[in-house]
Order: structure tokens, then C-alpha cells, then sequence
């Protein structure tokens, strides 16, 4: 299901550049492939150029250089409305005078389908996100989430091969958007239509995606599956924008193979993996995943004291705020169990990690 | 808003004091308007009220200046002249508007600010000044005293009003929902239709009937541009007052002023439907 092929891709990003000014790009080099029936889930922060590059694939933006092809063909000169690509827009944009069922059969209108076939299909995609008594309201009488859900049936109900959302979830409170995502993946997975995501919440992109391309600065700094890009990010952009990490900067001293060393600010010395580092001599940023750091270990490749800052209790786990190696904002996560360890503030902790686990990464 | 229990003396006296001044600005505005209403009923062929009327006595009271205005042909030739000029450049002026306010709220459009001074200059520039720059200009290019010219002036005079509502209407648009609707296959002429025009129709009437008032009140213009062929209800009144002062001009005063008053609750109910709707729409 993962359109690795760049050739054969459904949806094919060629060398795409966007400018809005003629000076600056938002948009640099983009060369991307999304496979059929992938869902390909574009993260970034704001104004690192994911939503242009939805809305060039939607047709509302031009691109300013290079091919948008979908299917094989270009589509640059056709007008959004020839494109056939269903989207679900971060605001919904349901049609405020006409019913729910109305919003639903207006693009089958449009395609000229008989009433018959229109009420169907709209019963049926209105089935599909359980809104199905819900046909003769309004957008305004129904709720956020309700709202949500009318406009992805509304994006799905004249059976477009390619779905765009931009953001669909960011209006709705924590429950419903974790019940919403579930629900998307689930459609998703039963239709088997191609899924492009938008979105600036790095959770919602590891729970749904197949591949994530995480944006920055107008270019794609990874393009991997979720557990890739959370276990083996390729740089310092990607390792502190998904999930928690601790960096710890330094001077690579030594390269052995895959592995480095790393003597850090305060003159001590780190083992770690050799990810993206330009060679001895040159500085480094090292990456470190709260979780894979253990307290009093017996063996480790990296062994270091530190002293306890702050405890933050969160229910199931405490996190744990360490002075290690020059940086006061190093994170341990201590498991809330019955027989688990007492952290005090002020304490020393012995702490180790494997240098399999440490990434030493361009610097940032 | 009642007093508040803490009030010094002089705000209470302000308190009072302020609703007065408001009654009396009130009475200003409206008594010229209704004194009008019952002197236009009045039996004698006088502007001012008789002892039967004041006694309600109901042989005080006729219909007679109403008779009048309906037998008379110059009036009832204004009247269909006023409806003829009022709805043809009322049809313009919204077309016209309605067009001018959707390219201007479009973001890439240049001279914003420029365009928009020139299309409601209609309402800064004396009339006076527009009536006879008009009167010129229409007397060399044969429209001056036609229906024709008549309609476009007034289309000029009432476009700024539809220009001034339909882009306050689309301030409140959400323009995802045109890109929403081109998203699922609807061509832009059919997005206009079936969801921009019935979302700005509010704004879109209400600048219509303020055109269409506009035309029906304005004299300025038809006393310099219209013929005899062409006079309005207006045009019709300032002769009658001139050169015959009859009540009938009363009757007719009557009429316009419940016609202004019926256009303005259409518009003030439109204005709620509008807000209802938008208050309504998400985002």
C-alpha cells in the first residue's frame, strides 16, 4: 500500500517551487510521491508550506515551478473544479442555507446524478459517519464534531480517488479529535481512497499515517513511516519537533564505523550513533529519547550524575527534570508504579542510556 | 437601564433630562411627517386643520384629495413614470453593484481604496453639481429629456448604496465556501448562483431598495435631465405645490411616506435574517 516508487506514484509532486511574492519561496524543491490508497500525512509548524502545497494540489494555488501530476497526468492548468479531489476544509465549510442533505447532494448535482441515485449515495455517506438522522438539519444546529463529520461525508460522498484535509480536527476539544482520527483511519482503511492529511499535531500524524513528510522551512526534511520517524530521525528539526527529546550539544572527537564520540560543553564524553554528522571536528547535536534514558542503570554505554531540578507528576508517569552535561532541561520519565523508585528533588541520580539510542545529529 | 441605586442627585436629574432631549428630537424628526397623514384627510381645500377635525367631527374628514390624485392623469402619469425610471434603474444599480462590491472584496485586486471612492462619489458630489454635469453631457449625446437618461442617472445615484451594503454582507463571507463548492465539481457560474448570491441576497436587496428610494425621492436630477414626457412623483409635487396648492399633494406626501416606511422594515427585517444566518454559520 505504500507507494515507495516515485515513478509509479498516484499523486507526484516534480521539482515544485510556489512563491507568493516572486522573491521568497514557501515552497522549495518538492519532490514527493504518494502512493494509491496511502495516507500521507504532510506535519509541519505553521508557514513551513504544507497547506500550499495541499492547496496547489487542490488547485486554489499555482504552483510556481515545476509538474503536480495526479494519476500520471499533469494537472496544473486544470481548474480546481475539474479536478474531482474531495477535501474537508479546517473550517468545514458546510453551506450555511442548505440542509445537511443538500450540502451532501450538491456535488452530485453538480455531475448531473438523478434524484434517486443522489438520495441514496447521501443516506449512504451519511450512514458511513453515523449521522444518518441528521439529513434535514442545519450546519449551524449541529455540533463541532457533528459538523466534522458532515463535511468528511460530504468530501467522500461522489467517490473521489483523492481526499485532501487541511487540518480537520483543530476546532474539535482532545475526545472528540482522538475519536475523530479513529474513525478517519477506520474510512480510510474501508474505502481505500487516498488519504493527503495536513496537520501541525504530531499525534494525530503518528496515529493516522502510513508516511509522514515533515515540512520545515518550505522543504521536506523526512519522509518516513511514524515509528521511523519517532525511533530514527534523521535530524535535529525532526528529532525535537516529533515527540520529547533531550539534546545535549558537543564536538564529534572521535568516528569509529556507525558510531562517535561526542565531548559535550562541559567536557564530558558521550557514546553515540553516527546519524548525520559531518565529521570529526565538526559540532553536533545529539538526540535522546526521555524513555530510553534509565535511572541507577547497571550497565550502560553512557553512565552520568545529574541532579533533580523539578518533579512534574502526570498520573501515570513522572517526569523528571535533570542538570546532565551542561543542560537543565534534560528529561527521565519515571514510571508511577507501587514498587517504583522515590525521585526527591535535589537528589543525584546515576543515569545511562545505550548509544544505540543516542543520535548524534547536524547541528542546530 | 434604571437608575442605579448609588445615583448622585444630578445624575438623576441628567437621567430625566436626557430622555426628554431625545422625545424632543424625536418630535422634531417625525411631526412634519405625521401632521401630514390626517391633513391629507382633511374635507376643505386648506394646509392647516378646521374646527370639524379637531372635534373629530367625521364631516371634517374626506377622501376627496385621494379621488383627486387617482382622476388626475399628470398624477397618475408621475406615478407609473416614478415606478417605470425607479425599477429599471434600481435593476442596473444592483446588477452593477452587486458585480462592483464582489471584485473589490477579492484580495488580489489593485486600487482598492481609488475604485471605491469613484463608485460612491455619487453620494459626496452635490447633486446639484452631478445634475448638471449630467445635463450637459446628456443634452450632447441625445439623452437629456429620454427615459433612458433619466434611468441611467438615477442608476448612477443609487449604485453606491448597493456597492456599500453587498460589501458589508461580504465581509462576514466565508470564501472557503466558494472554494468548497468549486472542490466538489461546481463550475464558478454555478457557485455564484447556488451559494454566494443566496448567502449575500440580504445585502443584495437591501442595497436594491435603497436604490430604488433613492430614485423614487430624487428630484434635483429629473428637474434638470427629464422632460414633460418623464416627470416623476417629485417632479409632479414641486409643480403642484408652485402653481396649484392642493391638499392632493398631501394624499400623494401620505403614500410615499407609507411606501419609505414598508422598504424600510423590508430592509430592517432582511438585516435580521442576514445576522440570523451568519450568527448561524460555523467558523
Amino acid at each position: 500500500m505504500v507507494g515507495n516508487d516515485h515513478d509509479t506514484a498516484f499523486v507526484k509532486f516534480d521539482r515544485v517551487q510556489k512563491s507568493y511574492d516572486g522573491e521568497t519561496l514557501v515552497v522549495k524543491d518538492l519532490n514527493l510521491g504518494i502512493g494509491k490508497g496511502e495516507f500521507m500525512t504532510m506535519l509541519g509548524p505553521s508557514g513551513s508550506g504544507k497547506t500550499t502545497c495541499l492547496m496547489m494540489l487542490a488547485g486554489f494555488e499555482t504552483a510556481t515551478f515545476g509538474d503536480i501530476l495526479l494519476d500520471g497526468k499533469p494537472i496544473n492548468n486544470i481548474p480546481p473544479h475539474k479536478r474531482g479531489i474531495g477535501m474537508v476544509f479546517q473550517n468545514y465549510a458546510l453551506f450555511p442555507h442548505m440542509t445537511v442533505g443538500e450540502n451532501l447532494s450538491f456535488p452530485l448535482e453538480v455531475r448531473g446524478m438523478g434524484k434517486d441515485e443522489r438520495e441514496k449515495k447521501v443516506k449512504r455517506a451519511l450512514d458511513m459517519v453515523e449521522m444518518g438522522k441528521f439529513g434535514g438539519r442545519r450546519p449551524a444546529q449541529l455540533s463541532g464534531g457533528q459538523q466534522q463529520r458532515i463535511a468528511l461525508a460530504r468530501a467522500l460522498v461522489f467517490e473521489p480517488e483523492l481526499v485532501l484535509m487541511d487540518e480537520p480536527l483543530g476546532a474539535l476539544d482532545k475526545n472528540l479529535r482522538e475519536q475523530m482520527q479513529f474513525e478517519i483511519k477506520h474510512i480510510h482503511d474501508n474505502l481505500g481512497v487516498t488519504v493527503v492529511y495536513v496537520t501541525h499535531d504530531q499525534s494525530e500524524a503518528l496515529t493516522m499515517s502510513d508516511r509522514i513528510a515533515v515540512f520545515d522551512d518550505g522543504r521536506i526534511q523526512q519522509l518516513a513511516t511514524p515509528d521511523d520517524l519517532y525511533e530514527r530521525p534523521e535530524n535535529a528539526f525532526v528529532a525535537a519537533f516529533i515527540g520529547e527529546n533531550n539534546t545535549l550539544r558537543g564536538k564529534v572527537v572521535g568516528v569509529d564505523g556507525d558510531h562517535c564520540t561526542v565531548r559535550l560543553d562541559d567536557g564530558s564524553k558521550v557514546e553515540a550513533l553516527a546519524v548525520n554528522i559531518e565529521g570529526e571536528g565538526a559540532r553536533s547535536t545529539l538526540s535522546l529519547r526521555p524513555e530510553r534514558v534509565s535511572i541507577a542503570p547497571e550497565t550502560a554505554d553512557n553512565v552520568f550524575e545529574g541532579v533533580v531540578q523539578e518533579l512534574i507528576y502526570l498520573g501515570d508517569h513522572i517526569r523528571v527534570r535533570v542538570s546532565v552535561g551542561g543542560n537543565d532541561d534534560f528529561i527521565v520519565k519515571v514510571p508511577n508504579s507501587a514498587n517504583g523508585r522515590q525521585v526527591k528533588k535535589g537528589e543525584t541520580l546515576k543515569l545511562g542510556w545505550s548509544k544505540a539510542d543516542c543520535r548524534a545529529l547536524d547541528p542546530s | 437601564m434604571a437608575i442605579p441605586s448609588y445615583a448622585t442627585p444630578a445624575e438623576r436629574v441628567w437621567y430625566y433630562s436626557f430622555r426628554v432631549i431625545c422625545g424632543l428630537i424625536f418630535f422634531f424628526l417625525l411631526a412634519p411627517i405625521i401632521i401630514m397623514i390626517p391633513l391629507s384627510f382633511n374635507a376643505q381645500p386648506y394646509f392647516t386643520f378646521t374646527r370639524e377635525m379637531v372635534t373629530l367631527n367625521p364631516e371634517g374628514y374626506s377622501l376627496r384629495w385621494y379621488e383627486d390624485l387617482f382622476s388626475s392623469d399628470s398624477w397618475m402619469r408621475s406615478i407609473r413614470n416614478s415606478f417605470i425610471i425607479g425599477i429599471a434603474a434600481t435593476f442596473l444599480a444592483t446588477t452593477l453593484g452587486t458585480l462592483a462590491a464582489l471584485g473589490l472584496s477579492r484580495s488580489q485586486m489593485p486600487f482598492k481604496g481609488l475604485i471605491m471612492g469613484i463608485l460612491i462619489s455619487p453620494m459626496i458630489v452635490p447633486l446639484i453639481i452631478s445634475a448638471a454635469g449630467m445635463f450637459f453631457f446628456f443634452s450632447s449625446v441625445n439623452l437629456a429629456q429620454t427615459y433612458l437618461g433619466v434611468i441611467l442617472a438615477h442608476t448612477a445615484l443609487g449604485t453606491p448604496f448597493v456597492v456599500i451594503t453587498v460589501t458589508a454582507t461580504l465581509v462576514g463571507f466565508d470564501h472557503s465556501l466558494t472554494r468548497a463548492a468549486a472542490n466538489l465539481g461546481a463550475s464558478p457560474t454555478r457557485t455564484f448562483f447556488k451559494i454566494t448570491m443566496p448567502l449575500i441576497l440580504p445585502g443584495v436587496i437591501s442595497g436594491a431598495l435603497f436604490a430604488f428610494i433613492t430614485s423614487f425621492d430624487e428630484i434635483v436630477i429629473v428637474l434638470f435631465v427629464a422632460g414633460v414626457e418623464q416627470r416623476t412623483i417629485p417632479r409632479e409635487m414641486w409643480s403642484g405645490i408652485r402653481e396649484s396648492i392642493s391638499p392632493t399633494i398631501l394624499a400623494v406626501a401620505t403614500i410615499l411616506v407609507l411606501i419609505s416606511i414598508a422598504l424600510l422594515t423590508t430592509v430592517e427585517l432582511l438585516r435580521r435574517r442576514s445576522e440570523r444566518i451568519r450568527g448561524m454559520s460555523p467558523g
